[in-house]
């Protein structure tokens, strides 16, 4: 037995494809307690900016939702919406966006909005939020999810935040600021995008995870990195930032 | 005089069929107006809010909704919103209309609206499918020739009602934390209510005039109701009460669960200051945020 859950493993592998950022834009849950992580260890000039209007947060205890308090005291700044999602957003300032989604296809578009027919839905999921435009806007987007078949589809029921859109080079041609989708972190494994075709190329697995495993939970025919590697599993340090300082409850174990 | 009751003011600026803005992003969510609103029985609003958040759960679980107008439907960091769900995929208690926009979408139709545009263009719907189910979303060409831009309407509701810190008797509001879009809401709107948790001497207001992001100008009506925004926070007054939000999840998944929960804390007390009691000095104990002064800055005198 490893001595780390998936979960570790994925908020691991998450922190550490924020090397070198400075600016990324938080969701509540998996991207906060990664971007967190990427702040005390391979980020550490990294600057937390949630949807809610706070740029520089610096919360003192795990908050539930993107709207806690605890972003609000110490943070740098606190704005309204109108200038969060017009001066930093729209304005390209954030680098990098984490999004999450009901469902995603082979070109990262997501989808949040209704499981089945949109006027008589079979599940009403709770739609865009803020993710369609930072899905636009964000000059490269990670999506954290975790792998499972009825995510990682064919065709989406709804589109609702554009990622490569059909693939070679469409979300260009029709004029989208940012550059889309690059990550795809999962429980299981990372993908990255072909830059040409704009289609997920599975490029690294977690440690022990075998590749028919992913394949199995991913509804099209999956492009492999021909240099498919295996991640390197997370360090002591790591796991001792996650478990003793970022997530004590245990929450996303 | 502009202080009333929030009885007194739901029953003057809320009316059957009427258009409603009740907001404030995750902080100064007005519970204490929502709940009354439910106590006077309106009925066939149009109720507008970027997150329609438990508030608006319970507002439709009581029938008093024909339609929202909404980005996020979600119970924030929990999970869904079931009453909401109910009436959307099976018509419980009654069919609800949907009018979906994105966060920006919905901040775009409050700043037409406060700045009396025909529309407000953004840098968003661009290859989503958002457009093909909301026909209010649309495409122009940029007059400057830069390509097609997405625009959206302006959002004038019949009355907006946002909660705050505090306002003097006039209405010159002051609040700090989230600003959400209370101010953009509140200058859009043909009426609006604010609701405080202190009425304070018109000298705090101009001690501190950066502050003040509501003029009187715009606000017909001051209500004065401390927790008024429970189980959502006021930023210095109390923390967001994070495990009733987790509660409601189970008892909204309910029909009569979620029934008896509006028996017993809306139509079973008669004002916000029975609720406030009734959840005991406990709950308040336990949301009590401690202390966190920001340094006095200085204004001048100029004398």
């Amino acid at each position: 037995m490893a001595g780390y859950t998936p979960s570790e493993t994925m908020i691991v592998a998450a922190a550490r494809a924020l090397a070198g950022v400075r600016t990324v834009f938080v969701g509540v849950g998996l991207p906060n307690i990664a971007c967190n992580l990427a702040r005390r260890t391979v980020a550490p000039d990294l600057e937390l900016i949630y949807e809610s209007g706070v740029y520089g947060a610096r919360p003192a205890r795990l908050p539930l939702s993107i709207g806690d308090p605890t972003l609000v005291s110490g943070a740098t700044s606190v704005c309204s919406m109108t200038d969060l999602f017009g001066l930093y957003l729209q304005a390209g300032r954030v680098e990098v966006a984490f999004l999450g989604g009901a469902q995603i296809d082979r070109y990262g578009n997501l989808h949040t909005t209704v499981i089945g027919d949109y006027a008589h839905p079979r599940v009403r999921l709770p739609g865009s939020g803020g993710a369609c435009e930072i899905a636009i806007n964000a000059r490269q987007v990670f999506v954290i999810m975790r792998l499972r078949r009825r995510a990682f589809v064919e065709r989406l029921d709804f589109l609702t935040s554009p990622g490569h859109l059909g693939g070679e080079g469409e979300r260009a041609a029709m004029g989208l600021p940012g550059g889309g989708p690059q990550w795809v972190v999962t429980d299981r494994c990372v993908f990255t995008f072909d830059e040409v075709t704009g289609e997920m190329v599975l490029s690294s697995l977690h440690p022990g995870v075998e590749l028919a495993e992913v394949q199995a939970e991913v509804g099209w025919e999956l492009k492999v990195a021909p240099d498919l590697r295996e991640a390197e599993p997370p360090t002591a340090e790591e796991l001792r930032l996650l478990r003793e300082e970022l997530d004590p409850q245990g929450r996303y174990r | 005089m502009k202080v009333i009751t929030m009885h007194d003011a739901i029953a003057a600026y809320v009316h059957d069929g009427d258009t409603v803005t009740i907001e404030g992003f995750t902080a100064c969510i007005c519970f204490a107006a929502g709940h009354e609103i439910i106590r006077q029985g309106r009925r066939d609003l149009t109720l507008c809010r970027m997150t329609p958040d438990l508030i608006y759960d319970q507002m439709v679980a009581a029938g008093c909704a024909r339609k929202l107008v909404f980005s996020y439907l979600g119970n924030p960091g929990v999970g869904s919103l079931h009453a909401i769900r109910r009436a959307v995929e099976k018509g419980i208690p009654a069919p609800l209309e949907l009018e979906e926009y994105s966060h920006f979408g919905m901040v775009g139709r409050y700043l037409a609206g406060a700045y009396r545009l025909p529309f407000f263009p953004l840098r968003s719907y661009v290859g989503s499918d958002l457009p093909m189910v909301n026909p209010h979303i649309r495409f122009v060409e940029s007059p400057y020739g830069d390509g097609p831009i997405a625009v959206v309407p302006p959002l004038n509701s019949d009355v907006a009602i946002v909660h705050a810190q505090r306002a003097d008797r006039e209405g010159n509001t002051q609040l700090w934390g989230l600003l959400g879009v209370q101010k953009e809401a509140t200058f859009a709107a043909r009426q609006v209510i604010v609701v405080v948790e202190e009425v304070v001497d018109e000298a705090v207001i101009r001690a501190d005039p950066n502050r003040t992001l509501i003029p009187g100008l715009v606000v017909d009506a001051v209500v004065h109701e401390p927790y008024g925004a429970h189980p959502s926070y006021v930023q210095g007054y109390y923390d967001r009460d994070n495990d009733f939000y987790l509660r409601w999840d189970e008892v909204s998944r309910d029909e009569a669960a979620t029934r008896a929960w509006l028996e017993e804390w809306v139509w079973g007390v008669r004002n916000r200051a029975e609720y406030v009691e009734k959840m005991g000095m406990e709950t308040w104990e336990r949301l009590a945020p401690g202390e966190g002064l920001a340094g006095p800055v200085d204004y001048g005198r100029y004398a």
